[in-house]
């Protein structure tokens, strides 16, 4: 069996506290360093990530949420032609459909989207939105799991 | 009934903007405003913290240009620790800086063009939303669109390399940098699997120089004649005129061309430049004093660099400059349009810059770090994508900040982006009584010309609507739209 590659992606400003829960979520799992597992951040995603999805199977992004459930959702994600209100960052669905249109790759991806509260000028997650990681985390390990140990389609 | 049109925030520009156009019972533009939520409680935030915390505190203002945030801290910071005002640096923390902020260059001017502008000059103004987008490039013009993925991701490792990582990079410290770049770093940028190597990145730049050109000859009548004004222009020069977006001296030029600031220290900015507070937007008005505040504005970015420079001073950026000053007789050149044609030149001096500075075995050297005797304030200026950018701190003996004063690029092109507004708003919206896609476009494209950054740095799921609101003559709304 080819195992997947699976590239997860979280991204936010750590300094903007709980818009920090990706690139918090990379560190935990950069410290895990599980096997077949890319992982990237930045504080948004960009045109040239593109590249880095195109080289995957499976993509997990990993983004803060100002509003939904609790304490995070997981859902699946089609490629998207309709660009969001700023191109100098842009959405999961416009950069699968740069990867279709420009790499010819189509590529499974997910959104995980953990739920934040707070987003002032400060380093630190709020205890709830850390408890929302800690749930978070615990989930997709899991998920990865299964993603990686499945067939490719 | 007198009507005013709202549209809120601009799309495809970063952070929250919105444009009112109000007009009179006979549908003529009465007044046109781009009113700015711009976040400006940093500077008080930053207050009583270290001052050695700046370069990597001040980056988080902006996720869009943290690179040149946080270089601005570290030359005001190179002033606080006595490392002299930009020329005290050992030659491998200048050389490092300077490379680091030429990639910045290079991928912000290239992410500006292949994914913000073309869309616009691929597929006209008046196209359709739904294609006129980074996605449509894709799909129409895949090359285009490949190039400015590469060239973005090459600008994006150069970063890496030189600060050390891609989010609060700490390469630049007061006084120096904390790394020099290895053999096996530079030899991956010079001669790296293709595309990703300079030679080809210069080779694209230049294509896109001569892309630009033929469009222009193509459709001169709108480039240039969309939002033309006259304007001063300020920027950092060299000592001896030369482009520098680094380091150098504060210069500023009239429309017809005159120096009206003549190459002065910017340690002492504040003795020139003044800012204005105007009650309907949250963003200052910077102006040059000695000519007031109502004739002081003045325009930053790559139009202003090129306008107020002598030369470049890189072979092939020179000889499109010389082409491009030729253009306008020698003159400021005040079309909006043309700032994409400037910038594009300045994308192609960065590539040479990139390259001139991958040669120079300065970089693997290790003397990276310079102090001398204590100063209680420190200026740092350097020239961001978007134009001049300031940064003034003073400090205590804690070492803790006791004042900061940051003037962002956009802020300073404030005046100018309401003249290009106003513009547009007189030539498209006047006598008409319906507004359509284009027409709202049309007011955006002259705002993207200066590619404002008004990110707040937050991004999360759920933020930024797109909000079109129509009201009348007295403020009540008569149509509201949300994409």
């Amino acid at each position: 069996m080819i195992q997947n590659r699976i590239l997860v992606y979280g991204y936010g400003n750590p300094g903007r506290q709980d818009d920090g829960l990706g690139p918090a979520f990379i560190e935990r799992l950069d410290a895990d360093e599980i096997p077949g597992v890319v992982t990237d951040s930045n504080y948004q995603l960009q045109v040239e990530d593109a590249l880095a999805v195109s080289q995957s199977d499976t993509v997990i992004f990993v983004d803060a949420a100002v509003s939904g459930d609790e304490p995070f959702t997981f859902t699946e994600l089609e490629p998207s032609n309709e660009t969001g209100l700023t191109t100098h960052s842009i959405s999961p669905g416009n950069l699968l459909a740069l990867c279709r249109d420009i790499f010819h790759k189509s590529v499974r991806a997910h959104v995980l989207a953990i739920r934040g509260y707070q987003w002032e000028f400060m380093d630190k997650l709020t205890l709830d939105a850390e408890k929302n990681l800690d749930l978070a985390y615990r989930f997709l390990k899991k998920k990865i799991h299964d993603i990686s140990n499945s067939e490719l389609h | 009934m007198g009507r005013k049109i709202t549209i809120e925030p601009i799309t495809r520009v970063e952070g929250h903007g919105k444009v009112t156009i109000k007009l009179d019972d006979n549908n003529n533009v009465a007044q046109s405003r781009l009113h700015i939520v711009e976040f400006r409680g940093f500077e008080r935030f930053v207050q009583g913290r270290p001052y050695w915390e700046m370069p990597v505190l001040v980056e988080r203002l902006c996720g869009i240009c943290p690179v040149s945030h946080h270089l601005a801290a570290a030359k005001a910071s190179d002033v606080i620790v006595g490392a002299g005002t930009g020329d005290g640096l050992t030659p491998t923390a200048e050389k490092m800086r300077r490379l680091m902020h030429y990639g910045q260059m290079f991928q912000s001017h290239s992410l500006h063009f292949f994914h913000l502008a073309s869309p616009d000059l691929l597929f006209g103004i008046d196209a359709d939303p739904a294609i006129r987008n980074v996605i449509g490039v894709a799909l129409e013009h895949r090359d285009l669109a490949v190039q400015g993925v590469m060239m973005r991701k090459y600008g994006q490792e150069i970063i890496r390399a030189t600060a050390g990582k891609k989010i609060h990079g700490t390469g630049a410290i007061p006084g120096g940098i904390n790394k020099n770049l290895s053999i096996e770093e530079r030899d991956e940028f010079l001669k790296g699997a293709d595309p990703l190597n300079i030679d080809k990145m210069i080779e694209w730049a230049q294509a896109a120089v001569t892309f630009f050109k033929d469009y222009h000859a193509k459709n001169r009548e709108m480039i240039d004649n969309f939002a033309v004004f006259p304007s001063n222009h300020l920027s950092l020069v060299r000592k001896d005129g030369g482009l520098d977006l680094y380091h150098g001296v504060l210069r500023a030029v009239n429309p017809e061309g005159k120096k009206i600031l003549n190459d002065v220290d910017y340690q002492e900015y504040y003795n020139y430049i003044g800012e204005e507070v105007k009650n309907w937007s949250y963003m200052k008005f910077p102006y040059l004093k000695s000519l007031g505040k109502k004739d002081g504005w003045y325009t930053v970015g790559p139009l202003a660099r090129l306008n107020t420079c002598d030369f470049i001073p890189t072979p092939l950026a020179q000889k499109e400059f010389e082409q491009y000053k030729a253009y306008t007789n020698g003159k400021p050149n005040n079309m909006s349009m043309h700032m994409h044609w400037a910038r594009l030149i300045e994308t192609l001096h960065s590539a040479e810059m990139i390259k001139s500075l991958l040669l120079d075995n300065d970089l693997q050297k290790s003397k990276l770090v310079t102090t001398g005797k204590k100063a209680y304030e420190g200026v740092g200026l350097i020239e961001a994508p978007r134009g001049t950018l300031f940064h003034h701190y003073k400090i205590n003996d804690q070492d803790q900040i006791t004042m900061a004063n940051l003037i962002v690029s956009t802020t300073n092109n404030n005046e100018p982006m309401n003249q290009a507004v106003a513009y547009v708003a007189r030539s498209v919206f006047t006598g008409k009584a319906e507004i359509t896609e284009g027409m709202m476009n049309s007011v955006e494209v002259a705002i993207r010309a200066y590619d404002p950054c008004l990110s707040c740095a937050t991004h999360a799921l759920g933020r930024m609507p797109l909000e079109v609101i129509l009201c009348d003559a007295r403020d009540n709304i008569i149509d509201a739209k949300r994409k």
